[in-house]
């Protein structure tokens, strides 16, 4: 038995070990806001939030959340720099298919825990390893700093 | 009231229909007006040549609908259509074109997607239900104001019916008609029963675009909420009651057949529940993905790799290579096109120069894998997915399941990105061959592996062009010969005529440049063991890599400066000089750029759009940077200016990561790339800046998702051969220029 404790809430679940956390959100919790795209830590698209820290989930066993606390997507909204990235996102029409966009919503967010006020290269180091096929690229970086210059809400 | 200009209703030529007979009005459940119309079917490769409609198909049918607005008495306007939101935004621009001509506010019409139903939901340019080919905006754009202005009309009528006063006095505004002298205002949902009634009009005004309020504004997208908070439903988050997860292994040497699977260590693994064998492939379904993938891993699996088991890509190069060489060929190719005569003045010209160029197989790769989900049951079949064919999919899960269509049910979801993977549906035909070995429901996941080995691949194109030139350098001559797989043969075969693609030589038959003397030549050479299939800009992508390469070849020879060159030849074409002049102005076109630095460019005329593109790159040692990507765009009337732009900066990147990194190639019969570390695909820190012009006109709209991608590998080729003077004819451009 494995505890996982996702958005808040504790989930006693009975899976191994080395399962990723990806696996366990989307298939077992049943979360499929969090998103696989290539289940080698190469794109991102899986990325969630350990305790504060953007991770892959999709190579992050569950073990490793032991006593910590996994933020998805789908409660991102409830943190001040989720909800300010979300709409910043909005507003500048960031999303095209919007399979990548749960983890570049979520690469930001954190991105804006850390550093309120990023430079180009720090969304650039935060951000390369979020893949956008759809080439969303311009409006990510726009919007990132639309989001950090808004006051918390 | 505003000026509308009139339009007649279309005629459906050889039917013996009349007009009136395009729409018909009937009442909705519960008192509403429902309009059916027709958007026309339009088949051949002119539909994709510019021409918004060109031939109608004559074919004799009783007139069905296959588009609905229905009114509802309390007002909600439903626009039924038959498109998948893939990203590029048609889910929000085609409700602006009825909510424009009906005057009511974009967020009361209600979309609704059809059902698989290809005789009713036809794509009127591509003939069936796809969407693909940059053609959802063009199709819609006259059909959809077409029957929005008749809804509005068939409302005015009945309200000015029930108020007993001139139809002219009656003005229409916010889903409100009002009669300015009375000072009467009534709803749209209030006459709706009554607009029901009435005959259909012989004629119908469309609105004069000096008076659009909606059409050419940035409409805010209406899916983008639940994309930024994980509420999207994707092909890959359908979650059935009982259903069972499954990963895929086909056979790793392409056309490989299954000889024997050995499960006994799979089995052991918790959460495993099954191991289902195919022809081609093995499935191990578990209670969720990390099972299933460590069950394919422990599974011991022998195949027979066949014919192909020692295919290489140089072998498949050679082969192209000879054909197009015409090797123990007694005919040349197809002729694609051909006017005055190009061999007699290439013979007789005094100055004569011939390239070729050659562009790699290419995986979509598309952010989702493939998925699917298919419960298949005695009496119905099931499938969750995400496709841009849903009666294709339709179709082959009746062969599969022996059921009648009408048993078979899509439910269709948003795509992870398709850019033409999509509309095939060889992961669906598997995903249903596994659920028929089931008793529940199976989700089918592809690894990413799995889907960049066992893609259906862009071809690879060899291709050779030929030009005949004057004292002055200019082309007076010009062939290409276009040489590679046929996509449209195994795709559409009916639009195949005489063993000419069309789609191969898109965008090559009509070049902007010497036109007097054109030979444009089709040679089909399928490669052995791969599937060949749409890619963002399908065919255009190709032959525009060739042709702005050429004739950035020929302006250098010709000692002129790419840009005077090519303005100098397009007189005929103004709006292609347009976007090319300014493309060049905004980018700075002359100006000095460090050392290894340079400027190229591309023009095109292709999906009814006008893109010229200037590109900056800077060249290092082991790569290529691009830097700055300035594009003018004249795509006609712009619906939703803010998706033009998004879908040009989208096609520009994706294009890039073509232009520089991306092949797939064949070794021992296996696909070498096998994730986005070896195929490597543009990120965040190596996205150029990207700025995109407008011009605006009334043309008629032309597509936007597909030129983007086009025009920018060739304007980073020149700008490649402006930086270091080394001219790359083969794609991709980084390990070719390592190879220099
Ligand atoms: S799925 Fe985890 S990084 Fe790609
Ligand atoms: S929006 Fe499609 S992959 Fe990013």
């Amino acid at each position: 038995m494995v505890t996982l404790n996702v958005n808040g809430k504790d989930h006693a679940l009975d899976i191994p070990d080395d399962m990723p956390i990806l696996w366990a959100v989307r298939d077992v919790i049943g979360l499929t806001g969090t998103k696989f795209g290539c289940g080698k830590a190469l794109c991102g698209a899986c990325t969630v939030h350990l305790d504060g820290n953007p991770i892959r989930s999709c190579v992050t066993p569950v073990s490793a959340a032991a006593g910590k606390k996994i933020t998805t997507i789908e409660a991102i909204g409830d943190t001040p720099e989720g909800r300010k990235v979300q709409q910043a996102w909005l507003a500048l029409e960031v999303v095209q298919c919007g399979y990548c966009q749960s983890g570049q919503v979520m690469a930001a967010s954190a991105l804006l825990k850390s550093t309120p006020n990023p430079t180009d290269q720090d969304i650039d180091q935060a951000m390369a390893g979020n893949i956008c096929r759809c080439g969303t690229y311009p409006r990510i970086r726009a919007a990132i700093k639309q989001a950090a210059n808004v006051k918390a809400a | 009231m505003m000026t509308r200009l009139e339009t007649e209703l279309p005629a459906l030529p050889e039917t013996g229909l009349a007009r009136r007979e395009f729409l018909i009005a009937t009442a909705g459940v519960g008192g509403g007006l429902v309009l059916g119309f027709l958007l026309p079917r339009v088949m051949g490769p002119q539909a994709k040549h510019g021409a918004e409609t060109s031939t109608f198909r004559t074919e004799s049918r009783p007139f069905v609908p296959n588009a609905f607005i229905r009114v509802d008495p309390d007002g909600l306007v439903t626009l039924t259509v038959h498109k998948v939101e893939m990203g590029q935004g048609t889910f929000t621009s085609i409700p602006m074109l009825v909510a424009e001509e009906m005057d009511i506010d974009l967020a009361k019409v209600k979309l609704e997607q059809a059902p698989a139903d290809d005789k009713k939901y036809a794509d009127p340019i591509l003939g069936s239900q796809v969407t693909g080919g940059s053609t959802s905006i063009r199709g819609a754009w006259k059909p959809l104001r077409e029957a929005g202005a008749m809804a509005r009309i068939l409302l005015l009528t009945a309200a000015s019916k029930q108020w007993n006063v001139p139809l002219e006095e009656c003005t229409t505004s916010g889903g409100m008609i009002s009669h300015g002298k009375s000072g009467k205002t009534v709803s749209y949902g209030e006459v709706a029963g009554a607009a029901a009634l009435l005959p259909i009009p012989q004629k119908v005004q469309l609105k004069d675009p000096q008076h659009y309020r909606l059409i050419g504004t940035p409409a805010k997208r209406l899916d983008t909420p639940s994309k930024v908070n994980g509420q999207a439903k994707f092909g890959i988050d359908a979650q059935v009651p009982n259903m069972k997860i499954a990963t895929v292994a086909a056979s790793p040497i392409l056309g490989g057949k299954l000889t024997s699977v050995d499960d006994s260590k799979a089995r052991s693994i918790k959460g495993v529940v099954q191991v289902v064998k195919l022809e081609d492939a093995v499935a191990v379904v578990a209670d969720h993905m990390w099972a299933a993938k460590q069950g394919l891993a422990a599974l011991d699996i022998k195949w027979d790799g066949g014919r192909n088991a020692s295919l290489d890509i140089k072998d498949i190069v050679g082969q192209l290579q000879e054909a197009s060489n015409n090797q123990g060929r007694a005919a040349p190719g197809v002729v694609a096109r051909s006017v005055g005569d190009f061999r007699k003045t290439f013979e007789q010209s005094k100055h004569r120069f011939e390239a070729t160029y050659q562009v790699p197989f290419l995986s979509q790769a598309g952010l989702e894998p493939m998925n699917c989900t298919v419960h298949v049951q005695p009496d119905r079949c099931d499938i969750w997915v995400g496709t841009q064919v849903p009666t294709l999919a339709q179709a082959g899960a009746m062969t599969l399941t022996k059921l009648p269509a009408e048993k078979i049910f899509i439910h269709n979801h948003y795509i992870g990105g398709g850019f033409g993977r999509r509309l095939d549906v060889d992961f669906i035909n598997q995903a249903v061959a596994i659920a028929k070995q089931l008793p529940y429901p199976v989700k089918v996941v592809w690894t990413r592996e799995e889907d960049m080995q066992h893609g259906i691949y862009r071809p690879y194109y060899y291709d050779k062009l030929s030009a005949a030139l004057d004292d002055q350098g200019k082309p007076i001559a010009w062939s290409h010969r276009v040489t590679g797989s046929s996509v449209m043969s195994r795709w559409v075969p009916q639009m195949v005529e005489n063993g000419l693609d069309p789609d191969a030589v898109e965008g090559a038959r009509d070049p902007l440049y010497a036109r007097d003397n054109l030979l444009v030549e089709y040679i089909r050479q399928e490669p052995p063991g791969i599937v060949t299939g749409w890619w963002r800009g399908v065919g255009v992508t190709h032959n525009m890599f060739m042709i702005e390469s050429f004739i950035d070849e020929l302006a250098h020879l010709a000692k002129q400066d790419p840009l005077a060159y090519r303005l100098s030849q397009i007189d005929h074409v103004p709006r292609a000089k347009a976007v090319l002049q300014l493309a060049a102005d905004k980018a700075g076109w002359g100006g000095a750029l460090p050392q290894n630095q340079g400027r190229g460019l591309s023009v095109q005329f292709a999906f009814g759009s006008y893109v010229a593109q200037v590109a900056e790159v800077e060249v290092g040692k082991d790569d290529i940077r691009v830097k700055r990507v300035v594009c003018a765009v004249d795509c006609g009337t712009v619906v939703n200016p803010d998706t033009v732009v998004a879908q040009m900066e989208g096609g520009i990147i994706f294009g890039i990561s073509g232009a520089l990194y991306d092949q797939i190639t064949v070794k021992q019969g296996r696909v070498e790339q096998s994730n986005f570390d070896n195929y490597r695909v543009l990120r965040m820190n190596e996205a150029p800046v990207i700025e995109v012009h407008l011009i605006r006109n009334n043309e008629a709209p032309g597509g936007v998702g597909e030129p983007g991608t086009a025009a920018v590998a060739p304007a980073i080729a020149n700008a490649v051969f402006a930086a270091t003077g080394k001219r790359i004819r083969t794609l991709p451009l980084v390990p070719s220029l390592m190879q220099t």
